[in-house]
C-alpha cells in the first residue's frame, strides 16, 4: 500500500482468525464506529453470519444499516433471506450481516426484568429515583450496557459479534465504568456494610453507628433513604449480579474474544494508543491488533515537478505549498506509526488510508473493509 | 450570542465530540484570556491523584481533576474533623460515593467551582480570573453540567444538597458560566454540536451554548476552476508521478474544504453571530507555541465581535 506508513502487518482476516466476540475500542473521533461496520461487512463478505453492535452511529450509517429506529434488537441487514429492495443496491455476501444500535436505558431495564425475581418487584425498581438516575445517566450505563447486549447476543447462534464502545475521552473508560457500576449493584462495600440488619430504620433513627451517622451527615437523609430502599429492593439479586458479572468477565478474557485497538496517526490518540495496550496488557484482555485509520497519503513536494508541469506559475506556487503543508503531515503519520510498531511488535498493525469523509455509506464501509482485508 | 464579554466570565465549559480537538480548543482559549491579562487556569477531568496547579506559561496555569481526590478535599473541608476522619479511615463513603449515579460528576463539577472561586478554600491555593474546563465528549458533558441540579433535586436536604444547589446556580448563571461547543465542520461532530444545544436547552435548568468554536477548518486554496484544471492534469497519461501525488494531495484538500463549506454553512444557520472558526494547523504536533497562533485568532474574532 502507498500510504505514508509503509506496508501493514496482517490484515483483518487474521485478525479476526478464531475469535467469536472483537470488541473495538479507542478514544473518541477516531472512527471506531465506522471501523466496527466495516469489519463486520468484511467478514459477513467472507461467509460468516456477524451482529454489529453500534452506538450512536452517524446518522447515513444508520441508514445505510437500516437502523432507522433505535429498537434494541438486531435486524438483518444484507445476505440470508431478506429481499427487499434495498438488496438489490447492496454487494453480493455469502454470509449475514446483522446490526443493532444499543439503547442503554431499554437494555437495563430489560436487564432488571431477567433478574427480578417477580414482575412486581422489578416494576418497583424501575419506579425508584435512584434506578431512574442510574439507568439514565450518560456516564457508565452506556459502557455497562453495552457489555451486557454482548453478553446477550453470544447467547445467540451468531459466528462473530462486533462491539463499537461508546465515545470516551479516554480508552480505558469503558473498561472501568461497567466494573463500578456492577460494584454498586452487585455487592459492593456499600451493601455489606448495610445490609445486617433492618437497614432503613436504622439510618432514619440518628446516629445507630457513628459511621452511619457521619455518612448521614455528609450525605443528608433523603439520597440515603432512597439508596438505602433502592438496595434494599435489589438486596436479593446481588448474587445473580455477581455471577453475571463473572460470567461476562470470563468472556471477555476468552482466547475468542479479540479486543481490536482503533486510532489514527496523530501524536495525542498514538500516545492514548500505547498507553491502552499497556493496559489492556496489564489485564490480561486477549488484544487482537491496531488499526491506524486516516493516514496520510505519501507526498514529495517538489519545486522542479510544478515547474515542468504546464500550470500557471501562480497555481503551482499554490500546488506546492499545499504539497508542502501534507507532507508535514505524512511524516508525522509515518513517525507515529513508526513509533506504534516499535511498541507493539509484531502484532497485528493494520493502515487505512485518509479516504474521504462522505464514506459513511454501504459503498464507503465495502471500500474500508478492502483496505482492511487487502482485497 | 457572541460578544467579547466570553473572556470575561469565570468558568467557561468546552464541550463536543470526541477528536475534534478539545483540549487545543481549552487551551487556545486559555491563552487568549491570559494574554489578556486574566489568570487562567485550563483545567480537565482526567487527573489521578493530587490536582496540582501547574504553570503552563505567565498567567496559564493547568490542572488534572480526580474525582477521588476531589472528594477526600471536600470531606476534609466541610465535614467536622472527627466524622470526616472516620469516613475516610472506614471507605465506606468513598465506597458511596464512587458508586452512586452521578456522584463523580458532582464532585468533579465542585472541584471547578471551587477553583473559580474569589475566596479559595483550598489551603494556600491562589484565586483565578478564569478557569477554562476541557471538559467531556457532549453527552458525558452535558451529565457534568447537570449534575449539580440533579443532585440536589434527589438529595432534596443536607450539606450536599445545599451544594449542589449552590453549583448550580452558579453554572447557570451566564455572567458568571459560559458554555462553548467545539466542533470540526464535519457532519457527525455538526450534527453532535446541534443535538448538544437542545439536550441543554431541555430540563428544568435550560442552558445555552456562548458560542461555537470550529476547529481544524482547511484553507480555500483553489477556485473550483483551479481544482478543475488540477484534474484534468491529474488524468493525463503522461503527467509524472510525482506531480500526480501533489495533484491528488491539492484535489483532495479542496474536496474536504467543500464538503466543510457545507457544514460551516450548516453551523452559521444554526448559530448566526456565533460561531469562531480556527484554521487547521499543518504542524507534526500542537504545542504551546502553535496553539498561540490559534489565541491570537481567537482573541481577535471575540474582539470583533463585539465591534
Amino acid at each position: 500500500m502507498s500510504t505514508a506508513a509503509g506496508h501493514d502487518q496482517g490484515d483483518a482476516a487474521q485478525l479476526l482468525a478464531g475469535r467469536r466476540i472483537c470488541v473495538c475500542v479507542g478514544a473518541g473521533g477516531v472512527g471506531k464506529t465506522t471501523t466496527a461496520a466495516a469489519l463486520a461487512i468484511g467478514m459477513a463478505m467472507r461467509g460468516l453470519k456477524v451482529v454489529v453492535v453500534t452506538i450512536d452511529p452517524a446518522r447515513r450509517l444508520a441508514n445505510a444499516l437500516g437502523l432507522e429506529s433505535l429498537d434494541n434488537e438486531p435486524r438483518r441487514v444484507l445476505g440470508g433471506e431478506r429481499s427487499d429492495a434495498r438488496t438489490a443496491a447492496m454487494p453480493e455476501i455469502s454470509g449475514e450481516l446483522w446490526a443493532v444500535m444499543l439503547d442503554p436505558k431499554r437494555t437495563f431495564d430489560e436487564l432488571i426484568d431477567r433478574v427480578a425475581p417477580t414482575p412486581q418487584r422489578a416494576a418497583e425498581i424501575k419506579r425508584n429515583g435512584v434506578y431512574r438516575q442510574l439507568s439514565g445517566a450518560v456516564a457508565g450505563s452506556q459502557e455497562f450496557t453495552a457489555i451486557e447486549k454482548l453478553y446477550e447476543l453470544a447467547e445467540d447462534d451468531y459466528d462473530l459479534l462486533v462491539l463499537d464502545t461508546p465515545p470516551a475521552h479516554s480508552a480505558t473508560e469503558f473498561l472501568n465504568a461497567p466494573g463500578r457500576l456492577t460494584a454498586f449493584l452487585g455487592g459492593g462495600a456499600l451493601q455489606t456494610l448495610l445490609r445486617p440488619t433492618g437497614l432503613g430504620m436504622r439510618l432514619l433513627g440518628i446516629g445507630a453507628s457513628p459511621l452511619l451517622a457521619a455518612l448521614r451527615l455528609v450525605t443528608g437523609v433523603d439520597l440515603l433513604t432512597d439508596l438505602t430502599r433502592f438496595l434494599t429492593l435489589i438486596g436479593g439479586m446481588t448474587g445473580e449480579f455477581s455471577a453475571r458479572a463473572a460470567r461476562v468477565e470470563a468472556l471477555l478474557h476468552a482466547q475468542t474474544t479479540g479486543f481490536v485497538l482503533v486510532t489514527t496517526a496523530q501524536t495525542h490518540p498514538v500516545q492514548e494508543a500505547i498507553w491502552f495496550r499497556d493496559t489492556l496488557r496489564a489485564s490480561s484482555m486477549p488484544f487482537a491488533g491496531t488499526i491506524v485509520n486516516r493516514v496520510a497519503p505519501v507526498v514529495a513536494p517538489s519545486t522542479q515537478a510544478v515547474g515542468e508541469s504546464p500550470l500557471p506559475a501562480a497555481l503551482a506556487d499554490r500546488l506546492l505549498a499545499c504539497a508542502e503543508d501534507h507532507a508535514i503531515l505524512a511524516n508525522r503519520d509515518r513517525a507515529n506509526v513508526a513509533r506504534l510498531r516499535e511498541r507493539f511488535g509484531d502484532e497485528p498493525l493494520l493502515i487505512v488510508p485518509d479516504l474521504d469523509e462522505r464514506l459513511t455509506d454501504v459503498d464507503g464501509l465495502v471500500m474500508i473493509q478492502r483496505e482492511l482485508f487487502r482485497v | 450570542m457572541l460578544e467579547p464579554a466570553l473572556l470575561s466570565r469565570h468558568l467557561i465549559f468546552i464541550t463536543g465530540k470526541g477528536g475534534v480537538g478539545k483540549t487545543t480548543v481549552a487551551l487556545a482559549l486559555g491563552q487568549a484570556a491570559a494574554a489578556s491579562g486574566r489568570r487562567t487556569i485550563v483545567a480537565d477531568l482526567q487527573g489521578e491523584g493530587d490536582a496540582r496547579e501547574e504553570e503552563l506559561a505567565p498567567g496559564l496555569m493547568r490542572v488534572s481533576i480526580d474525582p477521588q481526590s476531589a472528594m477526600e478535599e471536600y470531606l476534609t473541608v466541610k465535614v467536622p474533623s472527627p466524622a470526616a476522619q472516620l469516613l475516610r479511615q472506614s471507605h465506606l463513603f468513598a465506597a458511596f460515593a464512587m458508586a452512586t449515579p452521578g456522584m463523580r460528576e458532582l464532585l468533579s463539577i465542585g472541584k471547578l467551582w471551587e477553583l473559580a472561586q474569589p475566596q479559595r478554600r483550598t489551603a494556600n491555593a491562589q484565586a483565578y480570573d478564569l478557569v477554562v474546563v476541557d471538559a467531556p465528549a457532549s453527552g458525558h458533558g452535558a451529565a457534568l453540567l447537570r449534575a449539580p441540579r440533579t443532585f440536589a433535586e434527589i438529595a432534596r436536604v443536607g450539606p450536599i444538597a445545599h451544594q449542589a444547589r449552590t453549583i448550580a446556580d452558579t453554572v447557570s448563571d451566564p455572567d458568571f458560566t459560559a458554555v462553548v461547543a467545539a466542533t470540526t465542520a464535519e457532519e457527525m461532530p455538526v450534527t453532535e454540536t446541534l443535538e448538544l444545544r437542545d439536550s441543554l436547552r431541555r430540563g428544568a435548568d435550560p442552558l445555552d451554548l456562548h458560542a461555537v468554536i470550529l476547529n481544524g477548518r482547511y484553507p480555500r486554496r483553489f477556485s473550483d476552476g483551479e481544482a478543475h484544471a488540477l484534474q484534468a492534469l491529474r488524468d493525463r497519461s503522461q503527467t509524472p508521478a510525482q506531480l500526480r501525488q501533489m495533484l491528488d494531495a491539492g484535489l483532495a484538500e479542496h474536496a474536504r474544504a467543500h464538503l466543510q463549506e457545507q457544514q460551516e454553512q450548516r453551523l452559521m444557520s444554526a448559530f448566526p453571530d456565533a460561531v469562531i472558526t480556527l484554521p487547521y494547523l499543518f504542524e507534526p504536533a500542537l504545542e504551546l507555541p502553535q496553539l498561540s497562533l490559534l489565541a491570537a485568532e481567537l482573541r481577535a474574532q471575540i474582539a470583533g465581535a463585539g465591534a
